[in-house]
């Protein structure tokens, strides 16, 4: 059963597809307006990170760095030095990619107020290839002190995780997509930092129990795998887990208690990312056994983003498939 | 631009030497650590501290305070004694220099220790952050007097993200940015001009839109003026590369490389032996300071 929040109809078909992109320039621009400390600096992909909006909105708060990342990092360090409330967005491969220390010394190791936007994360960036396909932006940004990262699910999330960014004090990642992503949560949905919430819950007159834990662009395969699984008299739920870290480790506990095995989803390596950090935290808690359906040690490659997704076994036949094998 | 008086000039020489012993001590009791910078830039930090920037040592949060960014943090030895001189924290805590639980990190952690403006060690990023610094107080106010002074090696300008700030600094005419380069020609590896050639390096700051100004490092009088001019140009931000010897004040350690990353005791055993250096370091200093002239000005 479907959380209630959720979408009215969420069948493949008549679901709407947004890039999550979008969502960031709407919060970006509600940011600003709210607080006149919110600034945002681009490295020359204005319109491609949506931070056009903000950037005609409020032009003295704008800052174009150039094709510089490392630059970017520290410049929003020392703007939020400052008391400002920086965005400084790029693509993931390039921000936190290309500049992780600066982002972990200048930004992380001085508590800076700096939110991170990586765009064009995850191999639906598409024909562009691997190059720009960041899928190791979670493992190299969670594994520094101090950073929170957020891989919203969609639009609406990620317009949400933005303005939650914006009034959380410290350093914040936020993973965004470049095609459309399906909206799946309504602007009503609740979204609050390192809070999961199960969007779907098994028929509990199934005696099978698989529990599906997702993050970011994959909400959608996710939820229709556990449909399809309950179709095929599997119990199934969905963990939605747009906050990577901090983890809600509550809410993972009782979530693995209630199941016999885990499928973790996530458009990214299933090592360093959600996966990793499901099974870490598990391994010492509550032991169960975890199929992780994600990039498995390869680079992406160019083609068009569902053709990709579904290449690389992250679809919603692939997410069935790894639960199979588990239940 | 603020005259110093002779008698003031010689009170800050002999601040400096203080500094110095400070230097030699707490690199000596810490068994690790730079030394050719931190005594090479003593004569700049001691001015910067007692004659230019407007601080307060009892309130190191002071929102009008000047900002100075330590771009080259593995000189931190400089900035922790002058700190502690100026009042920031005990001077008897410099010699928790990098033990563990000390406030004075290996390399500057901001979240530690009063007075830092930044975390830093990794080469290049400090620019960056006082470019940021000094922009967003622009836009806060564009009347402010609060300067921003980066601090940067010439090893460091190896760095690509240096050329990265200075070409956002340069295009927006950053006239309350002042970046004071520590020009004493070494790096770890041997003589900057061998590792890799920096010259002509006045014309490339220039060529970013700097003001660009060369001076003796080690005359106070002289740099003071050239501060002084930093602080009065209008239309673009200013750099000071300020000729400096390393390890300036010990003459056997002077000029020589090697005692970029070494501690008295470690260094090089051509003119003094490890066990004497640390005590000939000192007794050089000493016998300096018998000859400047002037009232203590702390």
């Amino acid at each position: 059963m479907f959380a209630s929040h959720l979408q009215p109809n969420l069948s493949p078909e008549a679901v709407e597809r947004v890039p999550t992109r979008n969502g960031y320039g709407e919060g970006l621009l509600e940011a600003g307006k709210r607080d006149n400390k919110v600034i945002a600096l681009c490295c020359d992909l204005t319109e491609s990170t949506r931070t056009d909006k903000f950037a005609q909105a409020y032009p003295e708060r704008f800052v174009q760095v150039g094709v510089a990342e490392q630059n970017l990092a520290s410049v929003g360090s020392g703007m939020a030095a400052m008391g400002r409330i920086p965005f400084i967005a790029s693509y993931a491969m390039f921000s936190p990619g290309r500049n992780w220390e600066q982002v972990r010394t200048t930004i992380a190791y001085n508590n800076a107020n700096v939110k991170l936007i990586g765009a064009h994360a995850g191999v639906s960036v598409g024909p562009d290839g691997a190059t720009h396909q960041a899928i190791e932006d979670i493992a190299i940004t969670r594994v520094i002190p101090n950073m929170v990262v957020i891989a919203p699910a969609d639009v609406h999330e990620a317009r949400k995780a933005t303005l939650a960014a914006a009034k959380y004090e410290g350093p914040v990642y936020i993973r965004l997509g470049r095609s459309g992503t399906p909206v799946v949560t309504t602007p009503e949905s609740p979204f609050v930092i390192g809070k999961a919430e199960v969007m779907y819950s098994r028929d509990e007159s199934l005696e099978k129990k698989v529990g599906i834990v997702v993050t970011g662009s994959l909400l959608h395969n996710a939820l229709m795998a556990a449909q399809e699984l309950q179709s095929n008299g599997i119990g199934a739920s969905v963990l939605h887990m747009p906050t990577i870290k901090p983890l809600d480790e509550e809410a993972l506990k009782t979530f693995a208690q209630d199941h016999d095995a885990l499928v973790t989803v996530e458009e990214h390596q299933i090592v360093g990312g959600l996966g990793g950090a499901v099974a870490e935290y598990l391994s010492s808690v509550a032991p169960i056994r975890i199929e992780r359906v994600g990039m498995d040690d390869v680079f992406g490659e160019s083609g068009e983003p569902d053709e990709l997704i579904a290449h690389f076994g992250m679809d919603t036949k692939g997410i069935v498939a790894a639960a199979m094998k588990v239940s | 631009m603020q005259y110093l008086t002779s008698q003031e000039v010689r009170a800050l020489e002999l601040k400096a030497n203080t500094i110095r012993q400070s230097i030699i001590e707490m690199l000596t009791e810490a068994g690790s650590g730079h030394t050719a910078g931190p005594l090479g830039m003593a004569d700049i930090f001691t001015l910067l501290y007692f004659g230019t920037l407007k601080h307060d040592p009892k309130n190191p949060d002071w929102e009008e305070r000047d900002r100075l960014v330590l771009s080259n943090g593995h000189i931190c030895p400089v900035l922790y004694a002058t700190l502690a001189h100026a009042g920031y924290f005990p001077v008897e805590e410099l010699m928790t220099l990098r033990k563990l639980g000390s406030r004075l990190q290996g390399h500057p952690h901001r979240e530690a220790l009063p007075g830092l403006e930044t975390s830093s060690g990794p080469l290049g990023s400090g620019l960056s952050q006082a470019v940021g610094m000094a922009m967003a107080e622009r836009m806060d106010n564009p009347y402010s007097s609060k300067f921003f002074y980066c601090l940067t090696g010439d090893g460091e300008l190896n760095e690509g993200q240096i050329w990265e700030a200075l070409m956002l600094a340069g295009r927006e005419n950053l006239n309350n940015l002042i970046m004071i380069v520590d020009r004493n020609g070494i790096q770890i590896d041997g003589y900057t001009k061998d590792v890799m050639p920096l010259e002509p390096l006045a014309e490339k700051f220039a060529s970013f839109n700097f003001d660009v100004q060369e001076v003796d490092g080690h005359n106070i009088r002289a740099m003071n003026d050239a501060i002084g001019k930093a602080q009065s140009v209008y239309s673009q931000p200013s750099v000071i590369i300020a000729h400096t010897i390393a390890s300036k004040g010990v003459d056997v350690f002077e000029r020589d490389f090697r005692w970029h990353g070494n501690p008295p005791g470690k260094g090089p055993e051509d003119r003094v032996t490890k066990d004497k250096q640390s005590e000939v370091a000192l007794a050089k200093l000493r016998s300096l300071a018998g000859t400047i002239e002037a009232q203590d000005i702390s």
